[in-house]
Parts: structure tokens; sequence; C-alpha cells
């Protein structure tokens, strides 16, 4: 009945609030599933032909362990270099 | 763990969009597949779109969705596994 319990969508329903929350992360993995799947087809089919053959697909599935460990990289060297500098924006200031 | 999200597209597809809200994967899907199979399958364009191209296209399509398949299982391996080592 109020808005004032609830955090963000859902309000005070936690049983809609944790329905949001799943249909998002579902969103969200379908979005990277195509993105990865888009990416990884430029690097893994050559001409597409009646089966996914064995190759094709061991590539396709080091492409999203690699896709995802590149994401992990990134981000924490990102992190390190943020830590490091005492001011990232200092540097940029000029 | 249930089965997660990562439930293999064909299902989904067959349904006609898989309650996806705003975000429908049955476009999105056939917007890669126009793009992806235009670019593998499309030479020189002539006039129309001769025969073997037609059967490439459709290879195109059904390699594409294995492809899809294939990265949808592999990532939520991953993050089961990531999970997992939590």
């Amino acid at each position: 009945m109020d808005a004032a319990s609830g955090a963000g969508l859902g309000g005070a329903d936690p049983q809609l609030q944790r329905f949001i929350e799943v249909e998002t992360q579902k969103q969200r993995f379908q979005q990277l599933v195509h993105q990865m799947t888009e990416l990884c087809w430029e690097k893994c089919m050559d001409k597409p032909g009646p089966k996914l053959d064995s190759r094709a697909e061991t590539c396709f599935m080091n492409c999203v362990e690699r896709f995802i460990d590149t994401s992990q990289f990134i981000l924490n060297r990102l992190e390190q270099t943020q830590k490091s500098k005492s001011s990232f924006s200092e540097s940029l200031s000029d | 763990m249930e089965s997660g999200f990562g439930s293999d597209f064909g299902s989904d597809f067959g349904s006609g969009g898989g309650g996806g809200g705003k975000l429908d994967p049955g476009l999105i899907m056939e917007q890669r597949m126009t793009d992806k199979c235009f670019r593998k399958c499309i030479g020189k364009p002539g006039g129309a779109l001769d025969n073997s191209e037609q059967k490439c296209i459709a290879m195109c399509m059904d390699r594409y969705m294995d492809a899809w398949n294939t990265v949808s299982r592999a990532y939520n391996s991953r993050l089961q596994r990531e999970r997992a080592n939590m």
C-alpha cells in the first residue's frame, strides 16, 4: 500500500521484487549470449555447412571463456589502475 | 541450481519470443542472422537470390542457432562454475 518500505521496483512485495530480479538477470544473460554469438561467429565460422563441426563448436566454447576472461581482466586492471593513482581524474584535468 | 537461463533457444524461439517484454529475442535473432548470413552467402548481388544462395542462407540460419545454443550453454556453465567458486 505504500512505496516507502520497498527499494525501487516491486515496492513492498518481495515476491514481485524477486521476479523482477530474475527477469532482469535473464535479459542480461540473453543480451550477452547475443553479443558473444555475434563476436564468436566472426572468429569461429567459415562457410556455413550442414552441421556445426566439432572444431567450430570447440572454438565457440573457448571463445565464450576467453571473452569472460577478457572482461574480468579488464575490470581487475582498471580497478588496480585507479587504486594506484591517488586520483584518476588529476591526470586528466589538464 | 535450476536450469537457469541457459536453455536452448529453439524452444524460446518457437513460442514467439519467450515473454521478453521489450527485449524480443526473436527480433534480435532475425537481425543478426540477416546480417551474418548476408555476409557469408551473398557475393556479388545479382538480380535475385539464386538457389545456392538460398540454400546457404538456410544452412547459415541453422548454424547460427547452433552457435547461439552452444554459446548459451557454455556461458551458463561458466556462470555456474563462478558461483560454485564464490
